[in-house]
């Protein structure tokens, strides 16, 4: 497939629109889930949805995509209250309460498709399409439903936007503020489980957390201020969607929500290797820095100890009587004198004025530091 | 003094809470009269923090009220300002120090509104006050213990309340930041707050505060720190032979 279809084959581009849309709606909540560190919780939620899927295809006796992820929904958010209450009113950890619901309700769920697939109706056949999600049946009704659904939530953002932030930092805080912790709790909790449900279908029930907190973990590493980790992680989810999209249509059999998976979580990888604040590489060569930085500062110290013991402190001294000190190499002697700390003529070295001030102040600014 | 026509700034009948089956709070009489800058004392486990919580409302008691003003919590939710223990929050949160002071805001703005200019201004007043404006651009996960305390004492202090309720303010901080704190307090009860401290350095109780109250699950006395710290009430409520060397 070449690239100019990408723009004018009508199937592909509606794919790529809805991914793209899901991508964005994902990453904005699972931030949420991430700062709450409920990180877990949307797998549970994904899971929960499974049996929900199947009970509305027996009900109805369709396989019409809305019914099917209302039931998800119901089922989803039955999960997530069981969750809630699990915690609420026994003493179990929530690890402990998601990983139970989850197991039961995706047990369930199988059972139920297994059920589903020995009877005899010929319209039961691609149902288990919701256990790793098929992008290809993206439909142009679905992204409108993605669409609304994500604008609805962003406008809910934005009207709590402070309350909700209130509730991730402090929650107790926000309810002696006299706001309704429980109302904000329900609010956030049924939009992350509607982001979950609008994903089965592309991604999934078994992938689905990663697309809720990939994005949002790898935008948590870029900065420091709450309004833009939600919108890098809706650009990064989007963009997870669209890239994984594209590789997905250029290759035969690569099943297209993987492939959104596999992107998203590069984009982790990246971020964690390589964010100024966050990132392993800064920070090893902060530390890098730092450590060569110590060595000179100990070598000027020592210089200045044995240069304010003179009436002129640029006296100059042998190279000969630092030795005893460990801290020193040629290249830490030559950096010194390209910073005009000190001069060195033959075997000797004289401290500047600079060089002297420059030690003189480290001390008090340690001190500052400390403090 | 207290008088017979206004209501004391909080006062508890009768509370009782558990967790599970065990009685945290056991049947807690309490008037805290207006005005005081009282120490909540007690061993680890005492309830010290659940009774501030359920001052506040945060947990549900078993039985009994509490009254600020005279009316409920749930009516006078401006008039009360809370300190939590610093360790209540993920630090790591991805906000300013400026940005978690103006959380103090949110409560007098109500739903949906946000803060604006004159409420910025007030965040950075209580962050003068506290010492720490050179901070307000600081990501909250490079402050140090003390000046987190700081900052949540700010928080608290934009929220211009009659009562102040604290966890442990000075728990994990340095001998300069517990001084500037109980400086702030002291100014604080000048201007007719009440502050509510759980502490646990019984050596400061009668420098910093006037008002004191022991608590070992059920209440012990409460009252005037002349009056009532004293052995006998220490002995108590820490269980042991207990001597205090500041009265000396």
């Amino acid at each position: 497939m070449e690239l100019t279809d990408f723009f004018t084959d009508y199937t592909l581009r509606t794919i790529t629109l809805g991914t793209a849309i899901l991508g964005a709606i994902c990453g904005m909540l699972g931030s949420f889930a991430v700062l709450r560190k409920q990180s877990l919780l949307g797998d549970a939620i994904s899971h929960a949805a499974l049996p929900g899927i199947a009970l509305a295809f027996l009900i109805t006796g369709a396989k019409e995509t809305n019914m099917l992820l209302i039931g998800a929904l119901v089922s989803g958010l039955i999960g997530t209250f069981w969750i809630n209450g699990i915690v609420k009113r026994t003493r179990l950890k929530s690890d402990t309460a998601l990983g139970l619901i989850l197991s039961l309700f995706f047990g369930f769920g199988m059972l139920l498709l297994t059920f589903i697939q020995k009877m005899p109706n010929a319209n039961q056949a691609g149902l288990d399409k919701y256990l790793f999600g098929q992008a290809a049946t993206l439909m142009e009704k679905d992204v409108w439903l993605m669409a609304i659904v994500t604008g609805i939530s962003l406008l809910v953002l934005l009207l709590f936007w402070k309350e909700l932030k209130l509730l991730l930092f402090d929650a107790d805080y926000t309810k002696t503020l006299g706001f309704n912790v429980r109302f904000l709790d329900i609010l956030i909790t049924t939009f992350i489980v509607l982001a979950i449900v609008l994903g089965l279908q592309t991604v999934g029930v078994v992938l689905m957390s990663a697309m809720l907190l990939a994005p949002a973990a790898a935008a948590r590493q870029w900065t420091n201020s709450l309004g833009t980790m939600i919108i890098l992680a809706a650009i990064f989810g989007a963009f997870s969607g669209v890239f994984g999209t594209a590789i997905s249509a250029s290759q035969n059999n690569l099943s297209t929500g993987p492939v959104i998976v596999l992107v998203a979580s590069a984009l982790v990888i990246v971020s964690f290797i390589f964010s100024p604040k966050r990132g392993l590489l800064f920070r090893e060569i902060r530390f890098r820095k730092n450590r060569r930085e110590l060595h000179l500062k100990k070598t000027l110290t020592f210089m200045y100890h044995i240069a304010a013991n003179h009436e002129n402190i640029s006296h100059p001294h042998a190279i000969r009587i630092l030795n005893n000190f460990q801290g020193f190499t040629r290249k830490t002697l030559t950096t010194l004198e390209e910073q005009e700390f000190i001069q060195i003529e033959g075997n000797q070295w004289a401290m500047t004025k600079k060089g002297f001030n420059e030690a003189e102040t480290m001390f008090n600014q340690l001190g500052q530091e400390n403090d | 003094m207290i008088t017979e026509h206004k209501p004391p700034a909080v006062q508890i009948d009768d509370l009782t809470v558990a967790y599970n089956y065990k009685p945290v709070l056991w049947d807690i009489d309490l008037v805290i009269p207006e005005g005081v800058l009282m120490a909540i004392v007690g061993p680890n486990g005492a309830g010290k923090s659940t009774l501030i919580k359920a001052i506040l409302g945060i947990i549900q008691p078993l039985a009994g009220s509490v009254q600020i003003f005279g009316k409920p919590y749930k009516k006078q939710v401006g008039k009360v300002a809370y300190v939590p223990q610093k360790g209540s929050v993920d630090w790591d949160f991805p906000t300013t120090a400026l940005d978690v002071v103006m959380m103090g805001t949110y409560g007098s703005l109500g739903w949906i509104k946000r803060p604006g200019q004159k409420e910025k201004k007030a965040s950075l007043e209580a962050l003068d006050k506290v010492g720490m404006l050179a901070f307000k651009n600081r990501q909250i996960s490079q402050l140090s213990g003390g000046q987190q305390q700081r900052i949540f004492l700010a928080r608290a202090l934009v929220q211009n309340a009659s009562i102040y309720l604290m966890d442990e303010p000075f728990q994990g901080v340095d001998a300069t930041t517990e001084k500037a704190i109980i400086n702030i307090l002291k100014e604080l009860r000048k201007e007719g707050k009440t502050l509510i401290v759980v502490h646990h350095d019984l050596q400061t109780v009668p420098e910093y505060f006037d008002w004191v109250t022991f608590l070992n699950v059920k209440g012990i006395a409460s009252g005037p720190v002349k009056d009532i710290f004293n052995d006998d009430n220490l002995t108590k409520t820490y269980g042991i032979n207990y001597k205090v060397a500041v009265n000396q």
